[in-house]
């Protein structure tokens, strides 16, 4: 037996969607289809379950442009510290702009409002974080890890590694080194 | 932009301590969320809790009735579900060589509690922040240590 049928879009995806909300008791109006306003905010945890359960259907959310865009700044960042050949030579705030598209101003701005830090800041997270590494594999001094970083001196490097951190490089690696032997003795 | 909430967790058996903790984040206008519990005990069980939404980061105290701040730490980081919890000290300042000694049992951020309103505010929104990036940028929580 073959059943032909009509059906309509709009009905069926309005429907698939006050279901989803409503089984996850989210207050919410669908606007217009492709458009939910959700009173208040969301909770991360509904957040997961409701884009988990939509996903079924075929429906994604749309993460907005905004966290798209702060997400390619940090990719950026990341990526420029982690690179081999060292920093560019232009400063930063060049770099990203020209890389990204948008005046530095206001990648900053959307920067700081998404991620309770600001650029400057993340940057010097990530070269500390950089450090890090390099100091734990062993293969560098402080002196070489601070060219490859782009500090002007060692001394430069080690007052911002303390700023960051509170502890010295020294007490980190320390640190550090002291864990895997008490892990170790622990097991 | 709407952020996710940040989810705290202060253990400390000081009432005017949490107060003064609650006061301080409530004025930094970070959108937390903040739960409290009295001592140690009532901080494993709250963690064990089946359903229980894991915090981004444990403030905690060291002297506590019932287990110690330091007995709480071990059996975090013995515990798989819960061995990648940020976990900051909260407690009265100490010798350099104590503090290290935290850090080597797993803490990651050490915080000498501050007597005064402005310096708290700044050491907890600095804490949070630098927690925060830990969660959100992919930087490896093993070499989380931050002393303040």
């Amino acid at each position: 037996m073959k059943l032909s049928l009509k059906y309509d879009m709009n009905v069926a995806c309005r429907k698939i969607l006050q279901d989803q909300l409503e089984k996850l008791s989210i207050p919410h109006n669908i606007t217009s289809l492709g458009e939910v306003t959700v009173k208040g905010t969301l909770s991360s945890e509904k957040y997961d379950s409701l884009s988990a359960a939509l996903q079924e259907y075929g429906i994604e959310i749309l993460t907005n442009q905004k966290t798209a865009l702060v997400q390619k700044i940090k990719d950026t960042i990341i990526e420029i510290i982690h690179s081999e050949d060292g920093l560019p030579s232009t400063t930063m705030s060049v770099y990203l702009a020209e890389k990204l598209n948008h005046s530095y101003s206001y990648l900053s701005s959307l920067f700081s409002e998404a991620c309770y830090t600001s650029i400057e800041n993340f940057i010097i997270i990530q070269k500390i974080e950089r450090a890090k590494q390099l100091l734990l594999a062993d293969e560098m001094t402080l002196t070489q890890i601070s060219y490859q970083l782009n500090y002007s001196s060692v001394a430069h490097l080690s007052h911002q590694f303390k700023k960051t951190t509170g502890l010295t490089p020294s007490a980190f690696q320390r640190i550090i080194k002291k864990r895997a032997v008490n892990d170790l003795t622990q097991v | 932009m709407a952020k996710e909430p940040i989810y705290i967790l202060l253990a400390d058996d000081d009432e005017d301590d949490r107060d003064f903790f609650r006061d301080a984040l409530d004025e930094l206008k970070m959108n937390t969320v903040v739960t409290f519990v009295n001592d140690g005990a009532q901080l494993m069980d709250y963690l064990d809790q089946p359903d229980v939404r894991l915090p981004h980061l444990i403030f905690l105290d060291l002297n506590m009735p019932l287990k110690s701040g330091m007995d709480c730490l071990k059996e975090i980081r013995a515990n798989e579900q819960l061995r990648n919890l940020s976990v900051a000290i909260y407690s009265t300042s100490a010798s350099d060589e104590h503090i290290e000694e935290t850090f080597v049992k797993g803490a990651n951020v050490y915080i000498r509690k501050p007597n005064d309103f402005t310096t708290l505010k700044k050491v907890l929104q600095e804490v949070i922040s630098v927690n925060w990036q830990y969660h959100t940028s992919s930087l490896n929580k093993e070499n989380f240590l931050f002393s303040i």
